[in-house]
């Protein structure tokens, strides 16, 4: 674990850059975080990752089956916004952990 | 290794076999793949046509002889309903772990953008018609397309 500066603020994260402690996070961060996997946020981008934190603060495991089961994402919109390995890189960007789900 | 350091871009994944087993180990390499920003795509040859034969597809089981991971004599394995069971048994466990069924794990892997080729050797031999196959399957194939698709760099063949 190591700590690095995003948008100004300290964060903690991991090896694989997500994030340690979902409280530092803010939308500021998550904005710098979808910068750097080339991604710029639309309204769509917002309401998945803030089903995702719902779902983390609910401590309900993610996979890419509850994700075309949300309501708020059918799977193929999901790659279409996450275009590269969609449930990482929204969890990176939501600042929760990387989902050990395999399916 | 060229500029690409040996990534992993693309898995070519050939089903030959019908066991639910099997079919579940290729369906979670192929959207596993998809899962890692890989790109995937499926080959449904002899056997493996069953998990994508509309009728059949809901009705895979697990082999109970000839299957030492049973842990089931043959002849006990052989009896009738074994397979039945075993299946069952093998259903329940997948639910509680999120698995989805054939027919809807085929609709994540089309969603996920994986593509799914039907073997037109094997199609002929069983007499299948396109009809009788999953609805969003890509197409049929011969082997030589199959291999022309799985040219270029970081292309990685899986024979199930």
């Amino acid at each position: 674990m190591s700590e690095r500066i995003i948008a100004g603020a300290p964060v903690n994260v991991n090896e694989e850059g997500f994030m340690t402690d979902f409280r530092q996070w803010n939308q500021t961060i998550g904005t710098e975080l979808a910068r750097e996997a080339d991604l710029t946020l639309s309204p769509r981008h917002w309401q998945v990752i803030e089903y995702l934190q719902t779902e983390y603060r609910n401590e309900v495991p993610l996979s890419i089956r509850k994700i075309g089961k949300s309501g708020v994402v059918d799977i193929k919109e999901f790659y279409q916004l996450f275009p590269n390995a969609p449930l990482k890189t929204a969890a990176k960007i939501a600042g929760i952990p990387k989902p050990a789900s395999c399916i | 290794m060229s500029d690409q350091n040996g990534k992993l871009k693309k898995m070519m994944i050939i089903l030959s076999k019908a066991t639910l087993d099997n079919v579940y180990a290729a369906f979670v390499l192929a959207n596993g793949a998809r899962m890692e920003g890989i790109d995937a795509e499926m080959f449904f040859t002899f056997f493996g046509l069953e998990a994508v034969h509309k009728e059949r597809l809901e009705h895979l089981h697990v082999a109970t002889v000839g299957n030492p991971a049973m842990h089931m004599p043959t002849m006990i394995g052989g009896l009738p309903g074994m397979e039945a069971f075993a299946t069952r048994m093998m259903k329940k466990e997948m639910e509680q772990l999120d698995m989805p069924e054939v027919l809807e794990f085929l609709d994540i892997l089309k969603a996920s953008g994986v593509k799914l080729w039907a073997c037109k050797l094997a199609m002929d031999m069983f007499h299948f018609k396109q009809d009788d196959l999953y609805e969003d399957l890509d197409g049929v194939l011969t082997v030589g397309d199959f291999y022309q698709r799985s040219s270029g760099e970081g292309v990685q063949m899986l024979f199930i």
